[in-house]
């Protein structure tokens, strides 16, 4: 009998268990890195490495150096990275930058015809849309109700709300990047939910999506911190204006309509502050140039780069290696070695004085100015622009690592200010002509180049100076095509349209298309015409 | 925790050897037992005194002898035949001829949470016996019947020792998720996942131990196992021992030689030579090493025009042949069965020593296992306690190599002429004396200087206590409670001078650690209730119980450079920072889960049984957490009917019909339905000013997640003739996936990811399944059995998200080259490239592709999907002969229309790949190429989509079974066999079984010759 009693207890302590058991369910992460959102913000600093992933969001792909626990799904980390991506979309696909891989569909960019499901294409449209989904995030988590709710201290809360502006500015950027590559696009914000729920971002026009950015830098301008003031590496209104004065600069490609005038009033803002021109064009590109008061004083805003720190395979560190090879050596340029990638056409080397340009920084040993095979790096030029060394008194020094380069990638700086001041007066927005060729000389002086005449200073030279002042720096594409140029028989280069003579391309190029994936998935998108 | 189970299980060894004891004479009883049916000797059939624990075993004659007292009772018995009892006398010679029970049939089968009679069972349940397993050097318990059981494909990942097979049941159910059977082990469910360092949860098992594998195939069987059971189960059990059997100690050794059966064709030195000679004339400096007038060894592509007073040096290095070898494996299995007083026992210890024919990887097991079952309370309670150890030294060499291997220029040698970079050739970065980084890395120096072991330990166990009711003994109360604990700790060091981990500014080389700790509880309880209602001609029985388990996984790593850096040339060495990375990681889950099954039988004719499993798993969220699977089946024991019964050919016939829902809830993370921020690690800061910032970033989520649901229809019938000398099974099934886990593009900007699980899409798997066992031969020196079984099976996506393809497969050769692809109406991952067109010879034209959608240029809209890598046929044969003392085994699986995407040959196949600008560094090809004629990669090629078709020879053995060694006292049977002995395929590429459809990396599977030895006494 007693046996009957210990398996009757059994049984009762078992179903005693099953219903604590049911509470199990509710797990929370137990790992000590993670955190939900109910949690993490318990510590303020965290609202400040929030914004700093914001700003890396441009920097690494991923979470993790070398692009571990990458960001963007569907491709390789490295790959995934954000200016890697954006450089192939608005260099590789111009007469600027031909490269020699097999990766998937990267050849198409410089053929100029990719299709709905290229994974390079899908890997810039997500790129951006997570960056935009990060600020949203950080936008929503740092509402003043949440503060409020979290007791955050004022102090914090002074702090956060000029992060927020920043946070604004990033993702204004990243929706002028959708605008300008892709047109049409979905809209998403702080207001709309996150977490596959069924929710579907509508489709926002062009112009709706301009006037979007446009408002919101509008904004944030006067609240963003004076230009050099804040942090170097953080937006400030330097930032704002700049990015303002691109909008306004290819107005007329994003809404049929010129704004000249407004890109010039933006342009005078930022020369009438402390940016200065850095004393030689090559520092721009060196690893120190985050250290040097006089080249950080060009650079509007950078993005950061740091051999022990901030390691990446996109960024700089794929522009420095990928631009070696043949009979280059690596350690001359302080790295490791080469990939053999990229090189440039020789449309695009013709616009340069070989001889006193400074900026004309080929590498011609044992390559060929044509190209008669494109997988060959020895078939045209190579252009070992951005480098991982600097010149200290003389003296070269090597960034901190071989493999991963410090150099910071100048995404806006004062040279290209001065060229879309003159651009914008020689076609007829105001200004001042004079201005414009001082700004224009003031660089040609600077490469070593002799200085132009008021009649010279033509907008199709203004074209080619952006090229020999700008080049690689990830501003071509929109260029080309705010010309004419990009798709059209008035201009080709070796292998547009993949004949090495090259050709006229269809304009549905002018756009990349929206993925196939997005256009599926999303009842409300429209694909771009033609694809 | 280890340590702790570890001495106790050796204090257990040391009771139970010192109670065996000795038995007392008093008069001899003797005589041979006999098959009443054919009267053929029966060896190894069990003769014990009624009541005790004394007795012995029939030799290989099936003679015995025992002594008794007078007036004794002697029990007969032998598995598969009904046990008689025989009153003796002492100096009587008794000889008996046992009848053979109902054959197969008779059997229980194991099924989840309990035992059925396998006659009774109404779901697709098939069982393989110890007898029946596959042969030779198996060191992993799935390769024990690989080729065995219709419906279920077996296929190792590859040839590494101890590396872990794939196991497929009825073709995958997932597209996502995982697609691995749930495996039990003795009533412990297991997780897939044991944490890095390890190969395969099943390897911590000694086959030698394992007693039966039951495959359950339909969802009438699985359901009960709810929502972990859509990909089937298998349950394996393990041997025990048996109440009043004597003590019978086996030991089984096994020497094995492993070879490379076959190594990919590539270019000699000489052909190489030659080859640069035609298609690179101006790079044959690329060749050989170069020394500089002084000596000194100078990158190849520093070679200056003139060339005066350097030299060339030409080697012939064949790199596959440097990084095999001939590998010994060497095999231990002890155990001793038997009763100890009321207490049945088994206790066995193994040890695996196993070498890789990649130079270095080896593999070492002990495995202990106790196995206590003893039966108390007058037969009311019993008690099963099961302790299994298993203790595994894993090195794992570098399988980079044998890429390596393929690539590596031929005309350099394995040695470096100037002893840089730890004595091993490297590829120099032209004008500079530190690696090339493009170059191949020497794979000599792979392996050698990559140090990279792990122990992997595991231990689990259970107890499980089974009691019938006194008042009530149709009911039983049964409690499981079982752990599974495993701890590995690796580390991997490499040298650095090393130059594949070299770093010329902070000092290069790997010093890493890691630790991976997976703990599983369980806690299981049933009601079983039995009756037989005479009145009715019914038989119920009725079961209930729940389930709770939880999961807990650490995984921690600490990885850093070796901070000195050392000039290769100088060897000097200095001080350099230390980069390190370390951090750890956790999870838990919980799953908990409502169960119960009716099983009714009608006038022993008409069966059913209806199961239900209600499973709640804290990996979704509450809205989503519980999940119901029911199942419905329905028997006829056709034979049983009038019209048959008095046939007296038809012996068996069952027509079993079932239904079900099943579950899939193994999908990556624990967390994917739960918002979640992660910090980063210190190489991915940002900068403000000088000061960098640790990153804080939200993951994406699904709130919405939940598993996946397998409906499936099986229509079956088992069939046995002439006594079953021929019988087996056929069975028609249907299995619909819903709610398929498909990770999928996110709408961008809709989370803060843009691939996600979710629950979206529909996958069908229609199949038919055959076997058939025979005995051709049943006669008293003479015995052969056949059998054969084969399945069919098409699988289908029928539903995607909006339906959209998902590009799929990732390739080596290029970064985002994907070759497969998820599409409605086509096969999961089926090839998706470009249809080649070939010229009149039927060589293929390099670059020339089908315009299919007929727009005038080649876009990726031209891609088609053509063939898949899963087989539409599976057949498996075994064979196994025995005459007098000598039996010969065989056992074989063929696959048809499997396809394989050759990566190996599109990424090793193209001239151009032979000189590569970017280094600069020459590459060896395979010689297809001269077939192929292609200058540049064509990845995406219909061309390298190859049939891979096979037959595969998996296992030959014969032996032989010595009589009358040591008076008696023992068996002895030796075997010689051999794993893998040919594989019969058209295919081109190393092996034509590919797991996954992609090959590249191939590490070749051995054939393995083994001697073994059997001993019992």
């Amino acid at each position: 009998m007693r046996k009957i009693f210990y398996i009757i207890a059994l049984i009762g302590v078992s179903a005693l268990m099953f219903s604590a058991c049911t509470k199990d369910l509710d797990t929370i992460p137990i790992d000590p890195d993670e955190n939900t959102a109910g949690t993490v913000f318990d510590d303020p600093e965290a609202y400040t490495s929030f914004l700093a992933k914001c700003y890396a969001g441009l920097a690494t792909g991923g979470n993790h150096g070398g692009d571990g626990e990458p960001d963007v799904a569907g491709i390789d980390g490295g790959f995934s990275q954000y200016l890697r991506q954006y450089w192939y979309h608005q260099e590789l696909s111009t007469d600027e930058a031909i490269i020699s891989w097999d990766d998937a569909t990267i050849k198409d960019f410089h053929y100029q015809q990719w299709g709905t499901g290229d994974v390079f294409v899908a890997a810039m449209y997500y790129r951006v849309y997570y960056q935009i989904s990060l600020c949203n995030e950080y936008l929503r988590q740092t509402a003043d109700g949440k503060l409020s709710d979290r007791g955050v201290s004022d102090d914090w809360r002074t702090k956060i709300k000029a992060y927020r502006l920043e946070v604004r500015f990033l993702r204004a950027l990243s929706y002028w990047h959708a605008l300008d590559l892709f047109g049409s696009v979905p809209f998403v914000d702080e207001n709309d939910p996150i977490g596959s729920g069924g929710f579907y971002p509508s489709q926002y026009t062009k112009a709706e999506l301009f006037a979007f950015i446009e408002s919101e830098l509008k904004d944030i301008e006067g609240q963003m911190m004076a230009p050099g003031t804040n942090e170097y590496g953080r937006a400030d209104q330097g930032a704002v204006w700049t990015l303002l004065a691109k909008l306004y600069m290819n107005a007329e490609v994003y809404l049929g309509q010129n704004k000249y005038a407004d890109c010039i009033s933006y342009c005078d803002m930022i020369t009438g502050s402390s940016y200065q021109l850095a004393p030689t064009w090559q520092q721009l590109f060196y690893s120190n140039n985050d250290q040097v008061p006089a080249t950080m004083s060009e650079i509007i805003f950078p993005i950061r780069y740091d051999g022990q720190r901030t390691k990446t395979w996109g960024g700089t560190t794929f522009l420095v290696h990928a631009a070696i090879g043949g009979s280059m050596v690596g350690t001359d340029y302080g790295v490791d070695g080469g990939w053999g990638g990229t090189r440039v056409t020789p449309q695009f080397v013709e616009k340069f004085d070989m001889n006193t340009d400074q900026r004309a920084v080929f590498y011609t040993d044992g390559q060929t100015m044509n190209i008669a095979t494109v997988g060959d790096f020895t078939n045209g030029y190579a252009y070992p622009k951005f480098v991982n060394y600097s010149i200290v008194n003389g003296n070269k020094e090597d960034g901190y690592a071989q493999d991963f380069p410090d150099t910071d990638f100048p995404l806006f700086r004062l040279g290209d200010i001065y060229l879309m001041y003159a651009e914008a007066v020689v076609r007829g927005g105001g200004g001042s002509m004079s201005q414009a060729l001082g700004y224009v000389n003031d660089l040609r002086t600077r490469a070593g180049v002799s200085t132009i005449s008021e009649s010279e200073l033509t907008k199709e030279f203004i074209l080619d100076e952006r090229a020999r002042e700008l080049g690689w720096e990830g501003h071509r594409r929109t260029d080309l095509i705010r010309y004419g140029l990009f798709t059209s028989v008035d201009y080709v280069w070796e292998w547009k349209g993949n004949t090495q003579q090259g050709r006229a391309t269809d304009d549905k190029y002018n756009l990349y298309p929206l993925p196939a994936a997005d256009v599926n998935g999303n009842p409300n998108l429209d694909q771009n015409p033609l694809y | 925790m280890v340590k702790h189970l570890t001495a106790k299980m050796i204090l257990l060894l040391s009771m139970l050897a010192f109670s065996l004891t000795g038995f007392a004479q008093s008069g001899q009883v003797s005589g041979v037992i006999t098959d009443a049916l054919d009267g053929s000797t029966l060896p190894g059939a069990t003769v014990v005194v009624k009541g005790t624990v004394q007795g012995t075993v029939t030799d290989i004659n099936g003679n015995y002898a025992i002594t008794v007292e007078p007036n004794t009772t002697l029990v007969y018995s032998f598995v598969g035949y009904e046990t008689q009892e025989r009153l003796v006398q002492p100096g009587s010679t008794v000889n008996l001829a046992l009848m053979m029970t109902s054959t197969a049939l008779e059997e229980f089968v194991v099924i989840g949470y309990g035992v059925q009679k396998k006659e009774d069972a109404t779901g697709a349940v098939t069982a393989i016996k110890a007898d029946d397993f596959n042969k030779g050097a198996i060191t992993s318990p799935a390769g024990l019947i690989a080729g065995k059981v219709a419906g279920v494909s077996i296929s190792s990942n590859g040839g590494a020792p101890g590396t872990s097979s794939q196991i497929r049941i009825r073709g995958g159910s997932s597209l996502s998720a995982s697609n691995d059977p749930l495996i039990v082990i003795d009533g412990i469910p297991i997780t897939n996942d044991a944490g890095s360092g390890t190969r395969n949860p099943l390897n911590s098992l000694n086959p030698n131990d394992i007693e039966t594998f039951t495959v359950l195939k339909d969802a009438s069987a699985t359901a009960i196992y709810g929502s972990r059971a859509s990909n089937g189960v298998i349950i394996v059990t393990t041997k025990k021992g048996k109440e009043g059997a004597p003590l019978k100690i086996e030991y089984q050794g096994k020497f094995s030689i492993n070879q490379v059966p076959k190594t990919l064709d590539i270019f000699s030195s000489s052909e190489f030579q030659k080859f640069y000679q035609e298609q690179f004339p101006n790079q044959m400096d690329m060749l050989g090493v170069w020394f500089d007038p002084d000596g000194n060894v100078i990158p190849n592509a520093d070679v200056p025009d003139d060339r005066e007073g350097y030299e060339q040096k030409i080697y012939n290095t064949d790199w596959q042949d440097e990084i095999y070898q001939n590998a010994v494996t060497k095999d231990h299995a002890i155990s001793a069965t038997g009763a100890w007083k009321m207490l049945p026992y088994r206790f066995s210890v193994g040890y695996t020593d196993q070498e890789g024919i990649l130079k270095t990887s080896a593999f070492k097991r002990t495995t202990v296992g106790v196995a206590l079952n003893p039966t108390l309370l007058d037969d009311h309670l019993k008690l099963n306690v099961n302790a299994n150890g298993s203790f595994i030294k894993n090195n794992f060499s570098n399988q980079g190599a044998v890429g390596a291997a393929i690539q590596m220029d031929p005309t350099k040698p394995v040695i470096a002429p100037d002893g840089t970079y730890g004595g091993y050739y490297t590829w120099l970065e032209n004008g500079q004396t530190i690696p090339n980084t493009q170059g191949t890395d020497n794979p000599v120096a792979l392996i050698m200087q990559n140090d990279d072991q792990s122990d992997a330990n595991r231990v689990f166990g259970n107890f499980q206590a089974d009691y019938k009711f006194h008042f009530l003994p149709d009911l039983h109360a049964n409690l499981n409670l079982a752990l599974d604990h495993s701890k590995n700790e690796g580390t991997v060091y490499r040298p650095n001078y090393a130059a594949a981990w070299y770093n010329n500014t902070q000092g290069g080389g790997q010093s890493n650690e890691y630790t991976s700790d997976h703990k599983n509880n369980l806690l299981d309880f049933y009601l079983n209730y039995t009756k037989d209602i005479a009145s009715i001609d019914s038989k119920i029985e009725v079961m209930g119980g729940y389930s709770w388990q939880n999961f807990w996984y650490e995984n921690t790593w600490d990885n850093n450079n070796i901070p000195v850096f050392i000039d290769p040339v100088t060897g000097d060495s200095t001080g350099q920072s230390l980069v390190n990375s370390s951090g750890i990681d956790r999870g838990e889950l919980f799953l908990v889960s409502f169960f119960g099954r009716l099983n009714y039988t009608f006038k022993n004719r008409y069966l059913l049984t209806a199961t239900f499993r209600q499973d709640g798993s804290s990996r979704f969220s509450e809205d989503n957490r519980w999940g119901l699977f029911p199942s419905l089946a329905l028997g006829w024991k056709i034979n049983e009917e009038s019209f048959l019964k008095d046939v007296k050919a038809v012996s068996t016939m069952k027509l079993r019909l079932g239904w079900g829902i099943t579950g899939q809830q193994d999908i990556g993370g624990y967390y994917g339905s739960l918002g979640r921020y992660a910090y980063g690690n210190d190489q991915a800061m940002y900068p403000f000013g000088s000061t960098y910032y640790m990153l804080l970033r939200p993951s994406g989520y699904n709130p919405n997640l939940k598993w996946e649901e397998t409906t499936t229809f099986n229509v079956g019938l088992d069939y046995g003739f002439l006594e079953d000398r021929l019988y087996g099974s056929l069975d028609f099934y249907q299995r619909t996936t819903n709610d398929l886990l498909s990770y999928v593009p996110e709408v961008a900007g809709g989370n803060l990811t843009n691939y996600i699980d979710k629950n979206i899409g529909s996958l069908e798997n229609t199949g038919f399944e055959a076997s058939v066992i025979g005995r051709i031969i049943s006669q008293k020196d003479m015995f052969w059995e056949l059998g054969f079984n084969a399945t069919f099976n098409k699988n289908e996506i029928t539903e995607l998200y909006q339906g959209a393809s998902i590009e799929t497969g990732g390739i080596a050769g290029g970064v985002g080259n994907n070759i497969q692809v998820q599409a409605v109406g086509e096969s999961a991952t089926s090839f998706y490239v470009y249809e080649q067109i070939y010229d009149q010879d039927g060589a293929p034209i390099e670059g020339l592709y089908v315009d299919r959608n007929k727009d005038g240029q080649i876009t990726p809209e031209d891609k088609y999907v053509y063939k898949k890598p899963a087989a539409d046929m599976y057949f498996g044969i075994s064979s196994n002969f025995t005459y007098k003392q000598w039996s010969f085994f065989f056992s074989g699986r063929a696959n048809f229309g499997n396809y394989a995407y050759n990566n190996v040959l599109s990424e090793n196949g193209w001239y151009n790949r032979a000189y590569r600008n970017e280094g600069p560094y020459s590459s060896n090809l395979l010689t297809e190429v001269n077939d192929i004629n292609f200058y540049t990669a064509k990845y995406h090629s219909d061309y390298y989509v190859q049939e891979a078709s096979f037959f595969r020879m998996d296992d030959i053995t014969l032996s032989y079974m010595f009589d009358n060694v040591l008076a008696d006292k023992l068996d002895l049977r030796i075997s010689a066999t051999v794993n893998n002995a040919f594989t019969i395929t058209n295919y081109t590429g190393l092996d034509p079984e590919v797991t996954g459809g992609i090959d590249n990396n191939p590490y070749p599977r051995s054939r393995v010759w083994t001697l073994g030895l059997n001993l019992i006494f």
